[in-house]
C-alpha cells in the first residue's frame, strides 16, 4: 500500500501516477477498506445525497432550535433574494443559502452529514452544490469534489484532532473551509498543486480560530460561521486558480495549526469559559436557558 | 483501543444533529444500553452528568438517549420525536441532571425497570462511546466490534469453557475484559470479536447453567449506504 500520510505524499503520488487527487484518494481508500473503487464512490454518493437532502429541507424551514437562539437566518436571506436584492451573483447567494440551510437543519435535529464535524456541516455541501450547479456539472463531478475534500480532511486529521475541544474551531469550520476550497478547485478542473494551495491559503487565514459557543450549544457563533467560511473557501479557490501560491507549504501550515491549537487556552476550546460565551450577553443567555431547563423531565 | 480515522469519519457519518458527542454519542449509548437490557422496558431513567447535564437539553441529548433505547440509529429522523414514540409504545421515561466531576464530562447512567438493570456510559468524542459498567461490573464496550456479554457464577474453568466454544469457530477475539465482585459469587466477561458468532454457539452458551446473562451485541455498521 502506497504511503499517504502527508500532502507531500499526495502530490508525489498524483504526479508519479499522473492522476488527479480524487483518483489517488479513491484507490487508497479502496485498498484500505479492502473493497472496490466503485463501492467507495457508492458510499460517497450516499453521503452527497444526504447533504443535498439536508439543504432541500433546510431551505423549506424556519423552525428554531430548542433553545430558540437560531434557526431562521436562511429564511431571512431567501426573503432578501426573492425581492431581487443582493450584492452577490446567484452562485454566491447559493453558497450562503446552502451553508445556512444545512447548519440550521443540524440545530433543529435534522439529518446532516458531519463534514468533518456536525458544527461545521454546512461548508463543504454549500460549496460543492452551488459550484456544480453553476456549471451544470454531473453527479460524478460532485463525487470527485467530495473525495477531494475528504482526502484533504483525512490528511489533516492524521496530524491533529478535528475537534473544537482539542484544537479550537480552526480544526472544525477551518478545516471544512480548506476541504471545500480544494473541492471547488477540483470542480473547475484545477491542478493538484492548485487544489493544495487553495487548502493551504484557507488554513493560513483561519489559524487560531477559537471555539467559544454560547451556553455550550452548536448555535452562536457556529451558524453564521458556516456561511462565512463557505465564502472563505471560494476566495481561496479563486486565488489558487489564478496561480497564487502559499509561500508556506501546506504540510508546514498544518504543523503550525497544531502548534497554535496546543497553545490555545483551554477556555477557548469548547469549554464555554471564555470568548463570546462569557460576554455579558453570552452569560445572560446561558443563565436564562439554565433557568428554563432546570426542572427534571418526567413522563 | 483508539480507532484510526478514515475517509468516512471526515466526510461523514450521516447523523441527526446538532452534536456528534452530545447527540450521536447519546443515541449510541442508548442503543447499546437497550440491546444490553434486551427486552422492551416499562420504564427507563437517565441520570445525566456534567456537560451532558448542563447542555443536554439544547443538544437533544435527552431525545438521543431515549431514541437509542427505542432502537433508532444515529441517522434516524424519528429521534426528534422520541418522547411521543416512547409514549405510544407505553415506555415511561425520566431524566435527572447531576454533577460529579469524578465522571467523564459526557456521562450517563441508564436505569431500566426501576433498577432491574443499570448501565453507565460515556460519549468520548466524535460520536464514539464507551459502556463501562453494567449492574456494577466493569466493561469496555464501544460497539466497534461484535460483543459478547456474560454474567456467570465465579468458578474455575468458566473462561476456558466460553473461549473454547469461540475458538472452535475460527472467530478471532479482539479483546476481552473480565471482572467480579466477590470470589465464588458472580463474575462478568466482555468479549470483542472480529466476526459474528454462529447462532448454535450462542445456544450452547445458553445451555451452560452457571451463565445467568448472555447478550450478543452486533457491531455498529461501518457502511451507511
Amino acid at each position: 500500500m502506497a504511503k499517504l500520510e502527508t500532502f507531500e505524499d499526495l502530490l508525489e503520488l498524483s504526479s508519479v501516477k499522473n492522476k488527479r487527487i480524487y483518483e489517488i484518494c479513491q484507490e487508497y481508500e479502496a485498498e484500505r477498506f479492502e473493497t472496490s473503487v466503485e463501492n467507495i464512490r457508492k458510499q460517497v454518493k450516499y453521503n452527497l445525497e444526504a447533504m443535498k437532502h439536508a439543504i432541500d429541507e433546510g431551505l423549506k424551514s424556519s423552525e428554531k432550535s430548542v433553545s430558540g437562539l437560531c434557526g431562521n437566518d436562511c429564511a431571512k436571506l431567501l426573503e432578501r433574494y426573492k425581492n431581487g436584492k443582493s450584492f452577490f451573483s446567484e452562485t454566491y447567494q447559493n453558497v450562503l443559502l446552502y451553508a445556512l440551510a444545512t447548519i440550521e437543519q443540524n440545530l433543529r435535529m435534522g439529518k446532516i452529514v458531519a463534514c468533518p464535524t456536525a458544527g461545521s456541516c454546512g461548508i463543504v455541501p454549500a460549496v460543492i452544490k452551488s459550484m456544480t450547479e453553476a456549471i451544470s456539472a454531473d453527479m460524478e463531478t460532485e463525487i470527485n469534489a467530495l473525495l477531494t475534500a475528504g482526502i484533504i480532511g483525512e490528511i489533516i486529521s492524521n496530524k491533529l484532532a478535528l475537534a473544537g475541544a482539542v484544537m479550537g474551531c480552526q480544526s472544525e469550520c477551518g478545516v471544512a473551509s480548506a476541504m471545500a476550497a480544494g473541492a471547488m478547485v477540483e470542480i473547475y478542473n484545477g491542478t493538484s498543486n492548485q487544489i493544495l494551495n487553495a487548502a493551504a491559503l484557507t488554513l493560513k487565514n483561519i489559524m487560531g480560530l477559537v471555539c467559544d459557543p454560547v451556553a455550550g450549544l452548536v448555535e452562536v457563533p457556529c451558524v453564521k460561521r458556516n456561511a462565512f467560511l463557505a465564502i472563505y473557501a471560494v476566495t481561496a479557490a479563486e486565488m489558487a486558480m489564478a496561480g497564487i501560491e502559499s509561500v508556506i507549504p501546506i504540510d508546514e501550515v498544518v504543523d503550525a495549526m497544531k502548534q497554535v491549537g496546543e497553545l490555545m487556552n483551554p477556555s477557548l476550546k469548547e469549554s464555554s469559559e471564555g470568548g463570546l460565551a462569557t460576554t455579558k450577553t453570552g452569560l445572560r443567555i446561558t443563565q436564562e436557558l439554565s433557568e428554563k431547563w432546570k426542572n427534571t423531565d418526567c413522563v | 483501543m483508539e480507532k484510526t480515522k478514515t475517509l468516512f469519519d471526515v466526510i461523514g457519518p450521516v447523523i441527526i444533529g446538532p452534536s456528534s458527542s452530545h447527540t450521536a454519542g447519546a443515541v449510541r449509548i442508548g442503543l447499546l444500553s437497550g440491546k444490553i437490557f434486551g427486552e422492551k422496558p416499562d420504564n427507563v431513567k437517565f441520570k445525566l452528568y456534567n456537560s451532558f447535564a448542563k447542555t443536554g437539553k439544547g443538544h437533544g441529548t435527552d431525545k438521543g438517549l431515549l431514541g437509542g433505547v427505542l432502537g433508532f440509529d444515529v441517522d434516524n429522523e424519528n429521534i426528534k420525536n422520541a418522547f411521543e414514540i416512547a409514549g405510544q409504545r407505553g415506555i415511561k421515561y425520566e431524566y435527572e441532571y447531576l454533577e460529579d466531576l469524578s465522571r467523564h464530562p459526557n456521562s450517563v447512567d441508564v436505569i431500566f425497570n426501576n433498577g432491574k438493570m443499570e448501565i453507565s456510559g460515556d460519549s468520548v468524542g466524535a460520536g464514539e462511546v464507551c459502556i463501562n459498567r453494567i449492574n456494577g461490573y466493569n466493561f469496555n464496550i464501544n460497539g466497534d466490534y461484535e460483543t459478547l456479554i456474560l454474567i456467570y457464577k465465579d468458578k474455575p474453568g468458566m473462561v476456558y469453557r466460553v473461549t473454547a466454544l469461540i475458538q472452535g469457530q475460527d472467530v478471532n477475539i479482539a479483546s476481552m475484559h473480565c471482572d467480579r465482585h466477590d470470589k465464588g459469587k458472580e463474575a462478568s466477561m466482555g468479549i470483542c470479536l472480529d466476526s459474528p458468532l454462529p447462532e448454535y454457539i450462542l445456544r450452547k452458551l445458553h445451555e451452560i447453567d452457571e451463565i445467568y446473562l448472555i447478550r450478543n451485541i452486533e457491531a455498529f455498521k461501518q457502511w451507511q449506504n
